[in-house]
């Protein structure tokens, strides 16, 4: 997960995402600092205007969303960032984004709780980031990375499919990722061209027809229903060729964990734990949880006796996604461990006990 | 190697730059490396504390449950972690500020450390973290003098702030060889 080679350096995770953002091409940010996220504001403050990047510190959440509507619009590698409460108010603006097929990658570096909540890593966005993303019949891809070095990675890959698809990209990250350093690296700077796309809004070139704005709402031709074609379509692609996961043991596995982010690699460890105890244990992890890796489910070994999801949370938020990707086969149980970092005893310790038969399916937060 | 270490004591003893540049040197060596602050609401003054995992295989999570390596600039990092360290582990203590009658558990390996007088010695009155850290590597072992000081070198180097590499070096030393 974080190989060092020689031109490894070590880097807290949000400071990486914001260099690989830069690196990546992106040239105009918007955004409102809030914990733990700031740091990508933080990095960015000095590091976009060395590339000749516009760095914007908006007044709130909206006015970043917003920004970098307009910034997209123009044809620019776009980024904002918050947690949170401030991902609450980005959820508008998304929408937006989707209704006009726009590219925009966003950050949610997830914390803890409703409300304000507080500073303190978790992983209570995925239902919020999976299946809110405004209103409508929006949906984003939701890129989830377990390293400070698939953070990087993703960053490259966020930027090409929200423009493979004209559509926004979410990387939902947590506070135990972006606050931690490990060792990095990165792919040369690249630079965007601002006028590579023809949807862009651009000035007139000499003697061709002036484009027009001849409408407000989203119109094509055949009108709403043209659109909704359109629209359905572009997820159906998604859904068809956008899934990614990483799987573990899971052909031999009596339990399989179902995991993303930090809980992932947790779950991992927990795999070879297993293994030497003589439990057969696998992981599917997410690095997509829109689409939701729905395929990896059908590699799972008949043998499995139930799922395990390991989550950050109070509820268990990945369940509905797995119900239907498991097609409700097989138990679902769940450790969901809230503020602290679950760890790889206490998974094996509760798929120990799924096997005796001991476990109650308990889907709600035990403190 | 696979190894936890915390750092704690208060905010402005440089304890988070100490278990960073253990982080920074053990990647330096080859290792791979978590770092992780306590954050937030944390002020000079206050409490602070970092956890570091070094290992040659994949760190799963960032956090140091059992504590291998304990270095405490306080007497409240004790109170804190002491606890938590394995048995047969390793607890640092600063003992310009910590009372010399405190009693500790038997089953790990205690070594005091007059950082602040060590540094002081070294002519670098503000480096008593790095005197500790000296410490660590002589007790411990778990990096070699230069392995460690090339590392650090590097890094104030980078920094732009290479004017203090020889006073960095000579407060490791002084607390290298108190040991």
């Amino acid at each position: 997960m974080n190989k060092k080679s020689n031109d490894s350096v070590i880097m807290k995770g949000n400071e990486a995402l914001a260099e690989a953002a830069i690196r990546a091409g992106c040239r105009f940010y918007s955004g409102y600092p809030i914990t733990p996220q700031t740091e990508v504001l933080e990095y960015l403050s000095w590091r976009m205007p060395e590339v000749g990047g516009e760095f914007i510190q908006t007044e709130d959440e909206l006015a970043g969303i917003n920004m970098i509507y307009g910034a997209s619009a123009a044809g620019e590698r776009v980024l904002t960032s918050s947690a949170g409460p401030g991902f609450s108010l980005l959820q508008e603006g998304i929408s937006y984004l989707v209704a006009a097929d726009l590219p925009a990658v966003i950050i949610d570096v997830a914390r803890l709780g409703s409300g304000l909540g507080d500073i303190f890593q978790s992983q209570s966005d995925y239902e919020l980031a999976t299946k809110g993303n405004g209103h409508g019949d929006t949906m984003v891809i939701t890129l989830t990375p377990a390293s400070v070095q698939e953070t990087v990675e993703f960053v490259y890959l966020a930027y090409e499919l929200s423009e493979k698809y004209r559509h926004p990209v979410l990387i939902l990250s947590d506070a135990a990722i972006g606050q931690m350093m490990e060792g990095v690296t990165f792919p040369e700077l690249s630079e965007h061209d601002i006028n590579k796309y023809d949807w862009s809004v651009k000035g007139r070139k000499k003697g061709s027809e002036p484009r027009k704005i001849t409408n407000v709402s989203y119109f094509c031709e055949g009108g709403y229903y043209g659109y909704e074609a359109i629209y359905a379509d572009k997820i159906k692609k998604i859904a068809e060729n956008e899934q990614r996961w990483e799987s573990i043991n899971v052909e031999d596995a009596e339990i399989v964990t179902v995991a993303y982010g930090i809980s992932s690699r947790i779950c991992k460890e927990a795999t070879e734990l297993a293994r030497e105890s003589g439990l057969k244990l696998g992981l599917i992890r997410l690095k997509t949880a829109t689409p939701f890796p729905v395929k990896a489910f059908d590699e799972i070994s008949k043998d499995c006796k139930a799922l395990l999801l390991v989550e950050m949370s109070i509820s268990a938020q990945l369940k509905s996604d797995v119900v239907v990707a498991s097609k409700g086969k097989l138990p679902i149980y769940a450790y969901l461990s809230s503020v602290d970092v679950p760890e790889s005893e206490k998974v094996v310790e509760i798929a120990n006990k799924i096997i005796l038969d001991e476990a109650k399916e308990e889907l709600v937060y035990e403190p | 190697m696979n190894i936890g270490i915390i750092c704690s004591g208060f905010g402005g003893q440089g304890v988070l730059t100490t278990g960073l540049l253990m982080a920074y040197a053990f990647h330096h060596n080859g290792k791979n490396i978590t770092w992780y602050p306590s954050y937030g609401s944390e002020m000079r003054g206050g409490t602070a504390n970092c956890m570091v995992k070094a290992s040659d295989t994949d760190i799963a999570s960032p956090y140091v449950k059992k504590i291998d390596i304990l270095v405490t600039l306080n007497e409240p990092a004790i109170a804190k972690f002491e606890k938590q360290v394995v048995p047969g582990g390793f607890l640092f203590v600063n003992s310009s500020l910590v009372d010399e009658k405190r009693c500790y558990r038997d089953d790990i390996t205690v070594v005091k450390v007059d950082t602040e007088k060590l540094a002081e010695q070294a002519g670098n009155s503000k480096g008593a973290n790095i005197a500790m850290i000296g410490a660590v590597l002589k007790k411990t072992a778990v990096l070699t003098f230069d392995e460690y000081n090339d590392a650090m070198t590097k890094y104030f180097t980078d920094k732009g702030k290479e004017k203090f590499n020889s006073l960095n070096t000579a407060a490791l030393k002084a607390g290298y060889d108190s040991i």
